[in-house]
């Protein structure tokens, strides 16, 4: 590997950390709709259901897209209609707002070619709101981004949560 | 309260006659210890839907009040509901939430037991046991099944009647969710994954909830906001959309069996509204099932069913087609496990529209069910405090105007049609609960089977 593949690399993976934060700061900060505009216009938004399953027949360990149920199957509409929905100030179940800190670690980028990049990264998504109501969803992440002349936008997020009887009451919260 | 007081429940925590409950029957572990023998032990549960198990060999875990359940199909094809607990040591002999297989072994001491529960392996038998083991005795605990239009029920108890005698006068509500968008007892088919889910709260507040609250719409205003039905327009049901001609809105229907449904009457002269017109497929399958269901129906075809609660813990939705059960899981939770189907003879197209349309309607990530769960919570919640919970719930509402309003002739039975919001059918559902639970349970420790040397 040459030097100059080294730095290109390095440069790569740095953009791509200072999206994930920016965008990770966007949510936290509650600036949803600046947050929307991260995402692509085609965006697949998608976190599938966990059961448990025998050793070695895992293939059917998550839900499949696009034809069983999922936790969340959403294109950029839905994700606007979920935005609207907190912002009417009558979402109960956001309302109060929720405190949320995402983190994300373990980034690796598994692909990029030309302006897609596939990168897998860990999240950890804690919650906190009204007075004791607190939880941890942690998992996998697997996004792809598309370079456009404004920088990334996200174009897929797959989000793999370590749970099968999800231990929260609602997700309210974006990942 | 005190907890060795003797309990009764109707009149006393349960007064209909005022229009009061007790918060207590939410929150006091002696009463939900009670439920689980009285109510859950007795009662037809609902344990999934028969294409769960579609080919010989298939299971899946299900639930039963607290405890897990195989729900299968055996290698001959008959369904059965077996208690996933090793009659040596009680260990769950399933381990997997799906599969298939013939048999189910325990792994702590490997008793082996076959797809219909017999026990048809014993380690050490000879010598461990010197043969003085009736294998035919220690099959694992089976339920009573019920299959009704493919929605299975299972129940423990041998003296509760037969589930259509269970059921009672929700036959046409439930028959009505039964068939398909066309009026036909087709097959439904449930799409994979089960949400299953925690929520803070009693196991009551969402089988009470789904059992006739149309009082509580205001709390869903932000869904109503925003565009969630798959018509594309404002509003959250796809019923909003199919037509304009209301007879009788927001009816309530409850049975004496405690059971209850609700819906709304359509004019005679319905006509099908365009609904999903960028869709073609979808709009061609719909306008076609309502005129199938028309010339089927006839005039019943007017009846637009809701949703309602078969007791004690599971809701049908209509519309999304969902069953919700409500597992207890310690007094102050609830497990809630919900499936949805679609026709099974629907267009690949129609499919996708109904299962985008489920998850965002209900379940933890649903736009509705989300401010349900956030009602129920902060209700248990305020059943528990000490100053309190001495005082009762309001279940007053139209209290004496229970009305058998029309169409409660072909509904059918001893029923109340009420039209509007009312709380007829959460003081049906409670009666019931108050019936169940002032009966106290037979013996209850099994007799051991004779020890016979095999």
């Amino acid at each position: 590997m040459t030097n100059q593949t080294v730095i290109d690399r390095l440069v790569l993976r740095h953009e791509i950390e200072q999206f994930f934060i920016i965008e990770a700061e966007l949510l936290d900060t509650r600036q949803f709709n600046a947050w929307l505009d991260l995402l692509a216009d085609d965006i697949r938004y998608w976190m599938p259901i966990a059961s448990n399953r025998q050793h070695g027949k895992w293939d059917g360990e998550y839900t499949r897209e696009g034809q069983d149920l999922n936790w969340l199957d959403e294109g950029k509409f839905e994700l606007e209609q979920r935005v609207r929905q907190i912002e009417t100030g009558l979402h109960w179940a956001e309302e109060p707002v929720s405190r949320t800190t995402h983190m994300f670690s373990n980034l690796q980028v598994t692909q990029a070619d030309g302006d897609m990049i596939d990168t897998q990264c860990r999240f950890l998504v804690y919650r906190n709101r009204t007075e004791t109501e607190t939880n941890f969803f942690v998992g996998k992440r697997h996004d792809r981004l598309r370079r456009g002349k404004d920088g990334f936008q996200l174009s897929v997020r797959k989000i793999f949560l370590d749970q099968s009887v999800l231990l929260a009451k609602n997700l309210t919260v974006f990942f | 309260m005190n907890g060795h007081a003797q309990r009764r429940y109707t009149g006393d925590l349960v007064n209909l006659d005022k229009g009061r409950i007790s918060r207590e029957i939410f929150t006091h572990q002696a009463i939900y210890d009670e439920e689980l023998e009285r109510i859950f032990a007795r009662s037809w549960q609902f344990v999934g839907h028969e294409s769960q198990v579609a080919a010989n060999g298939d299971f899946v875990l299900s639930r039963m009040g607290e405890e897990s359940v195989i729900f299968n199909r055996d290698r001959h094809g008959k369904l059965h509901v077996l208690l996933n607990n090793c009659r040596h040591r009680g260990m769950r002999v399933c381990r997997y939430d799906k599969g298939n297989t013939r048999k189910f072994a325990c792994p702590f001491h490997a008793w082996v037991f076959s797809d219909e529960g017999a026990l048809i392996g014993v380690p050490k038998l000879e010598s461990g046991y010197h043969n003085q083991l009736d294998r035919s005795q220690w099959g694992l605990i089976e339920a009573r099944v019920a299959n009704y239009h493919g929605y299975i029920f299972a129940c423990w108890d041998e003296e509760t009647p037969e589930f259509e005698t269970y059921l009672g006068d929700l036959r046409f509500c439930f028959d009505d969710y039964c068939e398909l968008p066309d009026g036909t007892h087709g097959e439904w088919e449930a799409f994979g994954g089960v949400l299953k889910w925690r929520v803070p709260c009693n196991w009551k507040f969402g089988a009470e909830n789904f059992s006739g609250d149309y009082y509580h719409n205001p709390s869903h205003a932000s869904a109503d906001a925003i565009i969630l039905s798959p018509a594309g327009t404002k509003g959250r049901h796809t019923y909003d959309t199919v037509t304009h001609k209301r007879e009788r809105q927001l009816l309530n229907i409850c049975t004496a069996e405690g059971h209850a449904g609700r819906g709304e009457l359509f004019k005679e002269d319905y006509d099908y509204v365009p609904t999903y017109q960028e869709m073609v497929v979808v709009e061609d399958y719909f306008r076609e099932c309502y005129a199938r269901r028309q010339e089927r129906l006839g005039e019943k075809a007017r009846w637009f069913g809701h949703g309602g609660t078969i007791f004690p813990n599971v809701s049908y939705s209509n519309g999304v087609q969902s069953m919700g059960t409500w597992y207890p899981a310690g007094v102050h939770e609830t497990e809630v496990w919900r499936i949805f189907l679609a026709p099974k003879s629907a267009p690949d197209e129609v499919k996708d529209v109904l299962r985008h349309y489920v998850i965002r309607y209900q379940g933890p990530s649903g736009l509705t069910e989300q401010d349900d769960m956030e009602n129920w919570g902060s209700a248990h919640e305020g059943a528990r405090g000490t100053i309190a919970r001495r005082y009762d719930y309001h279940y007053g509402m139209g209290m004496g105007y229970e009305k058998k309003a029309w169409p409660a002739s072909w509904l059918g039975g001893d029923i109340y049609a009420t039209q509007d919001v009312s709380e007829q059918n959460q003081r049906a559902y409670y009666r019931r609960w108050a019936r169940d639970m002032d009966l106290p349970p037979r013996d209850r420790r099994q007799p051991m089977p004779a020890e016979a040397a095999e």
